[in-house]
């Protein structure tokens, strides 16, 4: 019993953990490096340094007559995508992408304001699943479903013609940069998998937001007179926009990158991803694929620059 | 003015909310139909006629197979590996305060914030510079990559809520850092891992934008059924293969749920 009048410090530990355990107490931040090395090691060598790589292959161009790369600094192959064909590629992309980003906060606001200010216990659940489950389920899926839905002897049409509004579908079927021979090969249709694929990524930030709008700023502001449109213009809409920023970030970034929706329900005008791929497969182009990439994520950086000032990344 | 306003919504919102879930969820209720029509050359709707037939022929076929094994090898190296860096990642920057956290969480979520073009081609130069052949190998490393932000999310989380008087308590009573992880930690933020593990399983098994260019030759089912939606060779047996992979990723999806739902109730949690 003298240990403790004596020595109000404990001993250390024996055996090898104990020890081992009293050492990482006293210098925690040994502890902290070994715990941030491995996943910092591979996240920094094997996503940032394949990045710098790329990035690197950008300032390199290639010989034109021997298909070779051309290990010298210039600013050559960002030169190429200014030029008209590149640069429609480039503005198709963001057009898209922003359309896209449109759409999907106009679909997803009702739902997330349904499922932040109504739904209660199961259905709020139910809610939750609603989105999760068309969010998680496989990708290539959810395209092929829209394959078949909008082939020419598809669902849609079948239903258009049910409804005798089969002149509707072609009458803007025969509108110039919409339309095509089917929705499947139009712009329309790439459209619509694009919202479709990308949109549940919108509903929870969004729905994150509103929880935070507490109800009775909503009867405060009809009980001063405002009407719902003026309540929801001035202060539902300032109070969900971190939200809607923040969703935007994933339908915007995800539909500037993708290769495979326009490949397999589109017309044959490239987006982005498919010149990258392009280029980088067929064509042996690395540099001009690196530097179409780096479109991306310049476009990217300055959005989520813009995206930090306006808060988004609370609601995330 | 009525007080009972707050429970029930204007009837024009509960339209268009109802209307949006349609839309994400009729198209994938369309595979199932399909899945048994007995058209073969064609999207035909309504299907002329219904059969079992295709189920067999898709249970008969070696490269659906030799794709989901494939898959499932992927799916399980990737998870097993983004776990661990996960977790690491998440008690450090949850647990503790240092310069350049925020970094390190950027660093995490770079990899799915970015387009997944952009990781698969970084990936595919950086292979190509180095000389490493493409193979089982640099599928794992390409999904591993991805896979981490899932676990470390979830994991982040629950750190979070674990209350740290919790670990202190744990040591006062002369347990150590070990033992403290052991039967306090990890009994807290397990069912939080074993939803990142099943996220990222479901993320790395229908992963195909990375795939395409870490893979070589080798097909996982992704890539075989890009391969079929790109040129259509066997389109019934492509229903078949979509039906199964909904039923399958449905699964960890609906247990991550369950998992995380009751996560407020985590010991000490009211602290």
């Amino acid at each position: 019993m003298s240990a403790i009048t004596d020595n109000s410090i404990l001993e250390g530990r024996s055996g090898t953990f104990g020890r081992l355990s009293d050492f990482f107490w006293r210098n925690p931040k040994i502890l902290l490096f070994l715990m941030l090395a491995p996943p910092l090691l591979w996240l920094g060598i094997v996503y940032l340094g394949a990045l710098f790589a790329l990035l690197l292959q950008s300032f390199f161009s290639i010989d034109e007559y021997s298909g070779l790369i051309n290990y010298e600094f210039t600013l050559d192959t960002y030169r190429q995508l200014l030029i008209p064909s590149n640069f429609d590629i480039i503005l198709r992309t963001v057009v898209m992408a922003a359309l896209v980003t449109l759409a999907s906060a106009l679909i997803a606001f009702p739902i997330a304001y349904y499922a932040a200010r109504y739904a209660r216990g199961k259905w709020k659940a139910l809610f939750y699943l609603g989105v999760m489950l068309p969010l998680w389920s496989s990708y290539l899926v959810k395209i092929y479903a829209w394959k078949l839905i909008l082939a020419k002897e598809g669902i849609l049409t079948w239903i258009f013609a049910k409804l005798h509004l089969s002149w509707l579908l072609d009458g803007w079927l025969s509108l110039p940069i919409v339309g095509g021979n089917s929705l499947s090969i139009s712009y329309t249709g790439t459209f619509i998998v694009f919202v479709y694929v990308w949109m549940p990524f919108m509903i929870l930030p969004i729905q994150a937001a509103l929880e935070r709008v507490p109800g009775n700023l909503i009867e405060a502001s009809a009980d001063l007179g405002g009407h719902p449109a003026q309540t929801f213009r001035y202060v539902l809409f300032p109070l969900a926009l971190p939200g809607i920023i923040a969703g935007s970030i994933f339908t915007f970034s995800l539909t500037l990158g993708d290769y495979i929706i326009p490949q397999i329900i589109g017309s044959s005008r490239l987006f982005i991803g498919q010149a990258v791929y392009a280029q980088q497969g067929t064509a042996g182009n690395i540099p001009l694929a690196a530097a179409f990439t780096v479109v991306p994520i310049v476009i990217m950086g300055l959005y989520l620059w813009m995206a930090k000032k306006q808060g988004a990344f609370d609601a995330l | 003015m009525r007080s009972d306003r707050t429970t029930s919504a204007p009837l024009g919102l509960k339209i268009a909310a109802a209307l949006g879930l349609l839309f994400l969820h009729l198209p994938i209720l369309l595979i199932f139909l399909y899945a048994f029509t007995t058209e073969e050359k064609s999207y035909q709707f309504p299907p002329p006629g219904y059969t079992l037939q295709w189920l067999s022929v898709a249970w008969n076929r070696p490269d659906v197979w030799q794709a989901l094994g494939l898959s499932v090898r992927v799916a399980s190296i990737a998870t097993a590996i983004a776990l661990v860096l996960g977790t690491l990642c998440a008690a450090a920057v949850s647990q503790t305060r240092f310069f350049g956290r925020e970094t390190i969480s950027l660093l995490v979520i770079l990899p799915i914030a970015l387009p997944g073009i952009i990781t698969g081609i970084a990936l595919r130069s950086a292979f190509s510079v180095a000389e490493i052949p493409f193979s089982f190998w640099t599928i794992i490393l390409g999904h591993a990559t991805f896979c981490v932000v899932v676990v470390y999310n979830n994991a982040v989380a629950r750190f979070r809520r674990v209350s740290g008087s919790l670990i202190e308590a744990s040591m006062d009573l002369g347990a150590d850092g070990f033992q403290t992880f052991r039967h306090v930690i990890l009994p807290n933020i397990g069912t939080a891992l074993l939803a990142g593990g099943m996220l990222a399983f479901a993320l790395s098994f229908d992963e195909v934008i990375v795939t395409t260019f870490t893979a070589g030759q080798q097909q996982t089912l992704p890539i075989w059924m890009l391969e079929e939606l790109v040129r259509p060779r066997q389109r019934p047996v492509t229903n078949v293969v979509a039906m199964f992979v909904v039923l399958v990723t449905l699964l960890p999806i609906l247990a991550a749920y369950y998992l995380t739902r009751e996560g407020d109730q985590v010991a000490g949690g009211g602290k």
